[in-house]
C-alpha cells in the first residue's frame, strides 16, 4: 500500500517537473521573442543610421551595416546649432515645467488628502470632471491662441502641460497613506498648513515625488503636440517637434545645411541622416530609461490599485 | 464626537468655513485656476459648435448657425466613418493588447531567472519612453518603399516590394501591432504587479492537490486575475471614442489615400480646424466626441459599479 502511494507521488512529481520544464521553456522562448520585438526597430534605426547612404539607397536599410559609416553623425555634429538650440528649449521646457508641476501637483493633492478640509469632495469632483467632458480641442485652442496670447511664446510649451488630474490622484493616494497624526500635531505646535506642507509631507513623500516628477518629465521631453499647434517660429522648436519637422521636411534640411556651408547639395545623406537624427533625439532617453524605469513601476502600480 | 464635530459646523456659516481653510484655500488656487483656464472655460467654447465663426466676432460674438455644422459634419460621410474607425481600433487594441499583456505578465512571473526577468522586463519597457515623433521614424524606415526594411526582406525572398504608404488596407494590421509594441511594457508590469499579489497560499494547495502548472495558472492565476481585467477592459472600453493622435498622426500623417481606414475622430478634427479652418464644423466634430465620450463613461462606470463598488471610478 505504502509502496504504490510513494510510486503515485514521484509520478506525480515526476509530471509536476516535466510540466515545470515545458512551461520554462514556453517562457523563456515567448519572453525572448518578445523582448526581441520589442528592441528590434531600434537596432534597425541605429545600424541604419550607422550606414554609408549609398548602400541604403542601393540595398535598402539593413540590420547591421555593410558599410559602416559616421557621416551621418559628423555632419548633425559640423553645424548643430539648430539641433542644439531645439535641445535647449527641451531641457528648459522639462525642468521648469517638472519643477512647477510638480510643486503644484503635490500641494493640490496634499489638500485633497486632508480629512479634515471640508470641500475636499467638491474639488476632487471639480478636478475629475474634466477627464470626463471637455470643450474639445477647438475651444481650447482658440482659448490659447486668441485670449490667452500664448502662441510662439515658451510658455505655451510649459503651461497647458503643466497639471493633469490621473497625477492629483496618484499623488492624493499617496498623501492619504501618510498617518493624520502628523499634520494633527504640527497643528497643535502651532504650524501653518504650507508649512506643515513644505517642512513634514514634502520630505516624507519623496518616493512619490520622484515617480510623479519622471512621469510629468518624460511627457514635457516627449512632447511635440503643443509645438505641432501654436509654435512656428524655428527657434522655439523643442526637440521632438523639430525631429518631426526635420523628418517631414528634408530639402528645408538640405537648404539649412547648404546656407551653413555644410555641404553642397548633392552629397547630403539624406536617409541615415534621419536616422541619425532620430537616434540624437532619442539619445538621452535610451540612456536613463533602464534606471529610471523603476520609478515608473512605483506609478503605474499605485495608480492600478485605485485609479 | 462625529456628531458633536458636526453640530459645531453648523453653527458656523460658510464665511467661517472659510477663514477656516483659508491656507488649504490658497493653496488649491492655482490648480482650481489652471483648470478652470484649460478646462471649464474651453467648455464654454462649445457654443461654437452652433455658430457661424468669424474671426471679427471671435467666440461669443459670431452669428448662430443653428445645427447646420452638425448637418454639414454628418452629411459629408466623415461622421460615420470616423466614428466607426476610432471605435475599432480601440475595440482591437484592447483585445490584442490586454492579452498580450497577461501572457507576458503571466510568464514573466512564472520564469525563474532573476537576470532573465529584470533585463526582458526592461526591454519590454523601452517602447514605452519614446516619442510618437519617433516611432514615426521607425515605421520610416520599416515601411518605406524603396530602402524600408520590409520591401528589403522581401527583395531579399524573390518577392514584390509593397507600397505601404498608398495601400490602405495594410494599415489595420500595422496600427494594431505599433499599439502592441508600444504598450506591452507598461500593461505587462501592470499585470505582473496584480499576479504578485495573488495569495501564494492557493499555489501551494493546488501543487499539494497534485494540479500541475499549466492548470494552476488556468484555474488560479487567471481567474484571480480578472478583477483587474474587467477594471481595465471597463475603463478603455469608457475612452473607445478617444483616438490616440500621437499614433495615428506619426504613423499616418496627412497621407488621404488612408484616411478610408486610418482617419479617426481626433485626428479628422485637428486638419479640419488646421488646414481646411472650419472651426464651426471641428467643433461641432468635437462636441459630439465630446458627448459620445462621456455617455461611454459613465455606462462603463456603472458597468465597474455594479461589478465591484470599490472599483468603480465615482
Amino acid at each position: 500500500m505504502s509502496t504504490t502511494a510513494k510510486i503515485q507521488t514521484t509520478k506525480v512529481r515526476k509530471r509536476v517537473n516535466t510540466d515545470r520544464l515545458l512551461l520554462s521553456i514556453i517562457g523563456y522562448v515567448s519572453l525572448t521573442l518578445l523582448a526581441i520585438f520589442c528592441i528590434f526597430p531600434f537596432i534597425l534605426v541605429v545600424s541604419s543610421s550607422l550606414s554609408e547612404e549609398s548602400t541604403i539607397i542601393e540595398k535598402g536599410f539593413q540590420l547591421i551595416p555593410t558599410d559602416f559609416s559616421t557621416d551621418a553623425y559628423s555632419l548633425l555634429f559640423k553645424y548643430p546649432a539648430d539641433m542644439l538650440r531645439a535641445y535647449g528649449v527641451t531641457i528648459s521646457v522639462t525642468l521648469i515645467g517638472t519643477l512647477f508641476g510638480l510643486f503644484l501637483t503635490s500641494m493640490t493633492a496634499y489638500v485633497l488628502s486632508r480629512r479634515d478640509f471640508k470641500w475636499r469632495g467638491r474639488f476632487s469632483f471639480f478636478f475629475f470632471f474634466t477627464t470626463l467632458f471637455s470643450g474639445g480641442l477647438v475651444p481650447w485652442y482658440l482659448m490659447i491662441v486668441n485670449y490667452l496670447h500664448l502662441k510662439d511664446t515658451l510658455l505655451v510649451l510649459i503651461l497647458p502641460m503643466m497639471m493633469n488630474v490621473f497625477y492629483i490622484i496618484v499623488m492624493k493616494s499617496f498623501m492619504s497613506s501618510i498617518p493624520d497624526a502628523i499634520t494633527e500635531s504640527a497643528k497643535i505646535d502651532g504650524a501653518g498648513d504650507f508649512r506643515i506642507f513644505m517642512q513634514l509631507i514634502v520630505p516624507l513623500s519623496k518616493p512619490a515625488l520622484a515617480t510623479i516628477g519622471l512621469f510629468i518629465a518624460l511627457a514635457y521631453w516627449n512632447d511635440w503636440y503643443n509645438a505641432l499647434l501654436f509654435i512656428s517660429k524655428s527657434e522655439l522648436m523643442p526637440l521632438q517637434y523639430y525631429l518631426y519637422k526635420m523628418l517631414g521636411n528634408m530639402d528645408g534640411m538640405r537648404k539649412a545645411m547648404m546656407a551653413s556651408g555644410a555641404v553642397v547639395n548633392s552629397d547630403l545623406p539624406t536617409e541615415s541622416l534621419k536616422m541619425a537624427m532620430t537616434i540624437v533625439a532619442t539619445g538621452p532617453i535610451l540612456l536613463v530609461y533602464p534606471f529610471i524605469q523603476k520609478y515608473f513601476v512605483q506609478g503605474l502600480t499605485v495608480g492600478a490599485v485605485k485609479g | 464626537m462625529e456628531r458633536g464635530f458636526e453640530m459645531k459646523q453648523k453653527q458656523h456659516g460658510f464665511w467661517d468655513d472659510v477663514k477656516k481653510y483659508k491656507a488649504l484655500l490658497l493653496m488649491l488656487t492655482p490648480a482650481v485656476l489652471f483648470f478652470l483656464l484649460f478646462a471649464y472655460v474651453p467648455m464654454a467654447g462649445i457654443v461654437l459648435a452652433f455658430k457661424q465663426f468669424n474671426y471679427t466676432g471671435g467666440v461669443f460674438g459670431s452669428p448662430w448657425n443653428g445645427l447646420d455644422n452638425f448637418k454639414f459634419f454628418f452629411g459629408s460621410g466623415d461622421a460615420w466613418r470616423v466614428t466607426r474607425n476610432t471605435a475599432l481600433y480601440n475595440i482591437a487594441f484592447i483585445v490584442v493588447n490586454n492579452v498580450l499583456q497577461i501572457f507576458a505578465g503571466i510568464l514573466l512571473f512564472e520564469v525563474a531567472g532573476k537576470w532573465f526577468r529584470k533585463i526582458t522586463q526592461t526591454m519590454l519597457f523601452l517602447p514605452y519612453f519614446i516619442s510618437w515623433v519617433v516611432v514615426g521614424a521607425i515605421a520610416y524606415n520599416l515601411f518605406n518603399f524603396d530602402v524600408g526594411t520590409v520591401n528589403v526582406l522581401l527583395k531579399g525572398l524573390g518577392m514584390q516590394p509593397v507600397d505601404i504608404y498608398n495601400t490602405a488596407s495594410y494599415w489595420p494590421v500595422i496600427l494594431v501591432v505599433v499599439s502592441a509594441w508600444k504598450t506591452l511594457g507598461y500593461g505587462t508590469i501592470m499585470y505582473l504587479a496584480a499576479i504578485t499579489g495573488i495569495d501564494t497560499e492557493m499555489y501551494e494547495a493546488a501543487e499539494i492537490d497534485g494540479a500541475n502548472i499549466f492548470q494552476r495558472i488556468m484555474k488560479i492565476t487567471v481567474p484571480n486575475l480578472m478583477p483587474t481585467v474587467i477594471i481595465l477592459v471597463l475603463l478603455a472600453i469608457g475612452n473607445i471614442f478617444r483616438g490616440d493622435f500621437g499614433m495615428f498622426y506619426n504613423m499616418v500623417g496627412n497621407n488621404g489615400l488612408l484616411f478610408s481606414s486610418t482617419d479617426v475622430i481626433d485626428t479628422f478634427v485637428f486638419r479640419s480646424l488646421t488646414t481646411s479652418n472650419e472651426i464651426g464644423m471641428s467643433a461641432a466634430a468635437g462636441f459630439y466626441q465630446s458627448l459620445l465620450g462621456f455617455v461611454t463613461i459613465m455606462l462603463a462606470n456603472y458597468a465597474v459599479r455594479k461589478y465591484d463598488k470599490d472599483r468603480a471610478l465615482f
